[in-house]
């Protein structure tokens, strides 16, 4: 066997369309694993007991079980009690809820880790109780936040691989349907490997680019 | 749902069991031997072995094991898709228990070594009997760690076609349309085990004197 990836490459467009559905898939729901999750983290830290025992309870559900069998669940189940999804949508779902989990627990830590002597001597220098949250509990936070944040990131990026198995038409579905078409599938999965692998390295640049900005961001304002 | 069906999902959770023990521990040697060679500071070492835990903490698992599965038989290696699936699961396993390691090696204080060699100890002893111990007690929530990541992550090997509790879950709600009782049990079962490997983990750290140095 000749290795040959110019068979694939010469599929540009349709690689083109998988990677524009997985870097929505995973751009959106990131985003609405950070918002859910941070909803999440403040309920359980305000809320009151009962609120913070139940969210915990499922967040350990949601933290316990397989990405995959989460998938199932919701593609295969939800048409029995009248939730019907085409698989973008379904997996769309799917990737936030299970982002929302992870991300509600990097904020908890977060929250715990500024020390609540800041915030306070923030209060006692005058500031409102919404300036010290604004000007000091966030900024700390977000200092710390950051790493596992992107992490969870780069995380996600290779969950997003597993809704091709419901035959989402993202990065993994359609290089290895070419591969298939092709007799090529050796070339494909490599190729699909490099492509993730790019990602994720120049995930984890920009993350570190944005930690740098921050942290002097932040020594700058002290 | 019945007790027939769920007898059908534990004895599948054996095979999710076995397949995940065998993965961490071979990842774990070949673990040993990438952490050593990313702190040996000889480049003939340190590059090939930053680029093996770089591409399989870069590429997704599923991606990995379609890799895996496709490349042994064209480089005529022919063997069955558990073995294809339990290579993929160490290789992977591998490059994040180095991380973890090196990590480990890297914050065992400089003041115990240079103790160790001021009260007559040979290099060799020195990295045996202080650096190898320190390190592993250090690294112990991060395996613990990583075997939860792993147990949910042997869900994948049921794509190339090897009944564990993930495929076994899925025959089983195509055959009787009760996906919803049969999912769910998978993940309860999924949750039982998880919860007990992060009980032995926590109650190991008690006993080994905690994180503490």
């Amino acid at each position: 066997m000749i290795f040959n990836p110019q068979i694939i490459l010469e599929k540009l467009p349709e690689i083109g369309s998988g990677l524009l559905v997985t870097l929505i898939l995973w751009l959106v729901g990131i985003a609405g694993g950070v918002a859910v999750g941070f909803l999440v983290a403040t309920a359980r830290r305000f809320g009151g007991r009962a609120i913070n025992l139940g969210l915990g309870a499922l967040v350990e559900v949601l933290r316990g079980t397989p990405f995959l069998i989460q998938v199932f669940l919701l593609y295969y189940g939800g048409p029995f009690v009248g939730l019907m999804l085409d698989p973008i949508p379904c997996g769309l779902i799917a990737l936030t809820v299970y982002a929302a989990a992870y991300y509600s627990e990097i904020f908890r830590a977060g929250y715990a880790a500024v020390p609540p002597g800041h915030v306070e001597a923030a209060e006692c220098l005058g500031l409102s109780r919404l300036q010290a949250i604004r000007r000091v509990q966030i900024p700390e936070m977000a200092l710390i936040v950051l790493p596992p944040a992107v992490n969870l990131a780069v995380i996600l990026l290779k969950e997003s691989a597993v809704l091709s198995i419901i035959t989402v038409p993202e990065l993994t579905a359609t290089v290895s349907a070419i591969g298939s078409q092709q007799y090529a599938f050796l070339e494909a999965i490599f190729v699909l490997a490099v492509i993730y692998w790019a990602i994720v390295e120049a995930t984890g640049r920009l993350g570190r680019v944005a930690e740098n900005r921050l942290s002097r961001l932040r020594t700058a304002n002290a | 749902m019945t007790i027939k069906l769920f007898t059908l999902l534990l004895q599948a959770a054996i095979s999710t069991l076995g397949i995940s023990l065998i993965s961490i521990a071979i990842g774990f040697v070949i673990a040993i031997i990438l952490s050593a060679a990313t702190l040996s500071h000889k480049s003939i070492y340190v590059v090939p072995a930053r680029l093996f835990i770089s591409f399989f903490r870069g590429v997704p698992l599923l991606v990995q094991l379609l890799l895996i599965y496709t490349l042994l038989p064209v480089i005529g290696i022919n063997v069955p898709s558990i073995v294809a699936a339990i290579v993929g699961m160490s290789l992977c396993t591998a490059a994040y228990q180095a991380e973890n390691l090196r990590g480990g090696f890297e914050s065992v204080p400089r003041g115990l070594i240079e103790a160790a060699e001021v009260t007559g100890l040979s290099p060799r002893q020195t990295f045996f009997r202080i650096r190898v111990p320190i390190a592993l007690r250090l690294t112990f929530p991060a395996l613990i760690n990583e075997a939860i990541m792993i147990l949910k992550s042997s869900s994948l090997v049921s794509v190339v076609g090897i009944i564990e509790i993930t495929k076994m879950a899925q025959d089983l709600a195509s055959s009787t349309y009760l996906p919803i009782p049969i999912f769910a049990s998978a993940a309860l079962i999924y949750l039982v085990i998880n919860s007990i490997v992060a009980l032995i983990g926590r109650f190991a750290e008690r006993s080994l004197g905690g994180a503490s140095t």
